[in-house]
């Protein structure tokens, strides 16, 4: 880490982005963060600018905004990496955007036999779960990571990427991220799921005479509320699936356990708001007391104004302009952007201090806001270039 | 742009957006406009994360309705989060007459499995309740709530939430549960229900502004205002650059007259030209949002956190457009 500076004594330690990226250990970049915080551009900068600087990158993004994904060749619909053109350099750039669906329909796939699969793919309540399940789409990109992860690690010196950068699915919490792929684990696994197909299992009535009291009327509450369909097409489901229990669970497991390893790097995404920074700071203690390696922190979308200019001097001089004879309108317009964009440089600064004084461990790079939307090589380079650009000494 | 009048006679208020659009603090604004002048608002939030509360900087919000704010001229306004398990115990009370079974299946873990087996459960109990609140009379059978805002489910979501019902209706065919969710349904589609949608003149938040537009209209849903959040004022007029840019020997000339060193100039022309680009961003979008036909209320942008002072201003703006 580079050292602090003395004159104007830094909120936090800086976050060497390159330092990160050009280390041959680091083999995982995970970007996460709570909604509307850039950290699909993030991801994508990042991997870019990685490709540029030497290395093979495959990118795993989520959502990303149609021109973004357009820019990286994102358009034709591909559950697999594919190569970005236009990278500059000896590095390779791969991209590929999550298909949920096509994720899980490949895992049960690989877990059954043919026609079990086809059983399964049929199955209404199956066709819910892997679209529109609240976790699916974490679970899924966990699963997707470990799979680019073993075809990196099996054959190294095949192998075409070096570096997996993967953007986290948009949710409201980062903590999403650890936590839904694991209850998803637990619900296919659990005891409740096993309990509603019992009777199909165990042939209806006989069953359940013998199983307790409340877990009957647990049945009988819940044919009621959802219905005698959804439950038979959960008990169908889930005999169809029973080679693939516990499976579950033990992947979900796996896949986490091995975010703890050390060639992998959390980068946390946060705009200078107090929403997103109660979010960034959740992940980062939840991070710590799993001990999973934090990168630190990308402090996005930062305002900032260049010029020498104090927020109050230029208000003075706005005044003076004001009452004077001139008519110097461009100065006038000069002076009024100064002002707002002072008053927002000082709030975003309040914020960044809060942040860093609560964690003060936690290494910072500040993206500069830009005027306008990212979506093209281009503007990414700009973001990886803000992203590991120092601030000017003092 | 479209008048806004008319979207005051509104009663249920469902305020949707993207992820950090600033919903909440949209919602929060329209309740306290809506109660403005001796009304009594009810602002609800179904998410699960105490938003209103830390808006409101009070303790997180019970499973029970509590006066929350007041606003000017002798406005109330209550708040009440809706929590999926108490709107299922009290559901099962309601048609099973099954209290006492409810709690222990809850202490078994179930009723947050029933949620998650059939996620769309979750979302009929939460418009349940929130037709319950609408519907209610007090004794002199006056509506116990002049308008009910809620802060909604983001974009993404918005379509499926209200036609959760929708589908359990096609599950059930009779019983109370079947005219339960019908009279859900037309509380939802009827004229006094709006949908507003909070946006940010950017990229994704006005796609997907669009994208929710067009799918609630589909669904026959009726569409409040468009609430163009955080806007920044036209700082920069045209006519002092010469193709998108400052001229700098003129910046440096006038920056003269006022003391100000020319040593500046650059960076402060750098400082204007993101600036007018940012505006000029803001025009592009306000125009892709133009097609959608609605009010648009444009919402000043404040510096963060955003307090409670900052809301009743928002919510003062609002009152005048919505009169």
């Amino acid at each position: 880490m580079p050292k602090s500076m003395s004159t104007q004594p830094r909120a936090a330690p800086l976050l060497d982005v390159d330092a990160l990226i050009d280390n041959p250990h680091t083999e995982v970049l995970v970007t996460c963060g709570s909604g509307g915080v850039g950290k699909t551009t993030a991801a994508a900068a990042i991997a870019l600018r990685a490709a540029e600087r030497g290395r093979c990158v495959v990118v795993l993004t989520i959502d990303p905004a149609r021109r973004l994904a357009q820019s990286l060749g994102l358009d034709q619909l591909s559950n697999e990496p594919h190569e970005v053109l236009g990278i500059k350099g000896t590095g390779r750039l791969f991209a590929m955007m999550l298909d949920m669906k096509r994720t899980f329909d490949d895992v049960v796939t690989a877990h059954s036999t043919p026609e079990r699969a086809e059983q399964i793919f049929a199955n209404p309540f199956y066709q819910s779960l892997s679209s529109s399940f609240a976790g699916t789409q974490e679970y899924m990109a966990m699963e997707k990571l470990s799979q680019l992860r073993e075809s990196m690690q099996t054959d190294r010196a095949n192998a075409p990427w070096d570096l997996i950068v993967v953007d986290t699915p948009p949710s409201r919490s980062a903590l999403d991220f650890l936590d839904a792929p694991n209850r998803l684990g637990r619900f296919l696994d659990g005891r409740m799921i096993r309990l509603i197909s019992a009777p199909a299992r165990a042939g209806g009535r006989a069953y359940v005479k013998v199983i307790s009291a409340s877990f009957s009327l647990f049945t009988r509450v819940l044919t009621k509320i959802l219905g005698s369909e959804l439950i038979r097409d959960v008990a169908s489901f889930v005999s169809a699936m029973e080679t693939m229990f516990g499976g579950f669970r033990e992947r979900a497991d796996q896949t986490y356990q091995l975010l703890k390893a050390d060639d992998t790097a959390f980068l946390v995404v946060a705009a200078p708001e107090p929403d997103a920074l109660r979010e960034a700071s959740f992940f980062v203690e939840r991070l710590s007391a799993e001990e999973m390696p934090l990168g630190g922190l990308i402090l996005n979308r930062v305002h900032e104004v260049p010029a020498p200019l104090s927020g109050r001097a230029a208000e003075a001089a706005l005044e003076r302009l004001e009452a004077g004879p001139d008519d110097a309108p461009l100065a006038a317009a000069a002076l009024r952007v100064h002002v707002v964009g002072s008053d927002a440089a000082a709030a975003d600064n309040r914020m960044a201090r809060r942040f860093a004084a609560a964690h003060p461990s936690v290494p910072t790079a500040r993206v500069a806001a830009l005027p306008g939307d990212v979506h093209d090589l281009t503007g990414l380079r700009t973001v990886g270039t803000l992203l590991a650009k120092r601030p000017k000494s003092a | 742009m479209l008048p806004t009048r008319g979207l005051a006679r509104g009663r249920l208020h469902i305020v949707t957006g993207k992820g950090g659009t600033g919903k909440t603090t949209c919602a929060a604004a329209l309740a306290i406009a809506l109660a403005t002048g001796g009304h009594r608002v009810l602002i609800v939030e179904v998410e699960g994360r105490q938003g209103l509360a830390q808006l409101f900087d009070t303790p997180p919000l019970p499973y029970r309705e509590t006066l929350l704010a007041h606003a000017p001229r002798r406005g109330e306004v209550y708040g009440l989060a809706i929590d999926p398990e108490e709107a299922m115990l009290e559901y099962l009370q309601l048609f099973y007459n099954m209290k006492r079974a409810g709690r222990a299946l809850r202490s078994m873990g179930a009723i947050d499995f029933v949620t998650t087996i059939a996620p769309g459960l979750r979302d009929v109990l939460l418009t349940g309740k929130l037709k319950e609140a609408v519907g209610r009379k007090e004794k002199d059978r006056r509506p116990a709530y002049d308008a009910v805002v809620l802060d909604g489910p983001p974009t993404g979501r918005i379509r499926q939430f209200l036609d959760a019902t929708k589908e359990v209706v096609g599950l059930t065919k009779m019983g109370p549960i079947h005219r339960q969710s019908q009279s859900v349904i037309d509380r939802l589609h009827r004229p006094d229900t709006l949908v507003h949608l909070v946006t940010l003149l950017e990229e994704l938040p006005v796609q997907e502004t669009l994208d929710a537009a067009a799918g609630l209209r589909e669904g026959n849903f009726r569409l409040g205002a468009v609430l163009v959040n955080r806007t920044r004022p036209d700082l920069v007029p045209a006519s002092v650059l010469v193709r998108g840019r400052p001229d700098r020997v003129r910046l440096e000339k006038e920056l003269a007259s006022v003391g100000l060193s020319a040593q500046m100039v650059p960076d402060l022309a750098r400082e204007v030209t993101a600036y007018a680009q940012r505006q000029k961003m803001q025009a592009d979008n306000l125009a892709r949002l133009r097609p959608l036909d609605l009010s648009t209320i444009s919402l000043p942008e404040f510096s963060p956190p955003v307090d409670m002072g900052a809301v009743y201003d928002l919510a003062e703006l609002l009152h005048e457009e919505l009169r």
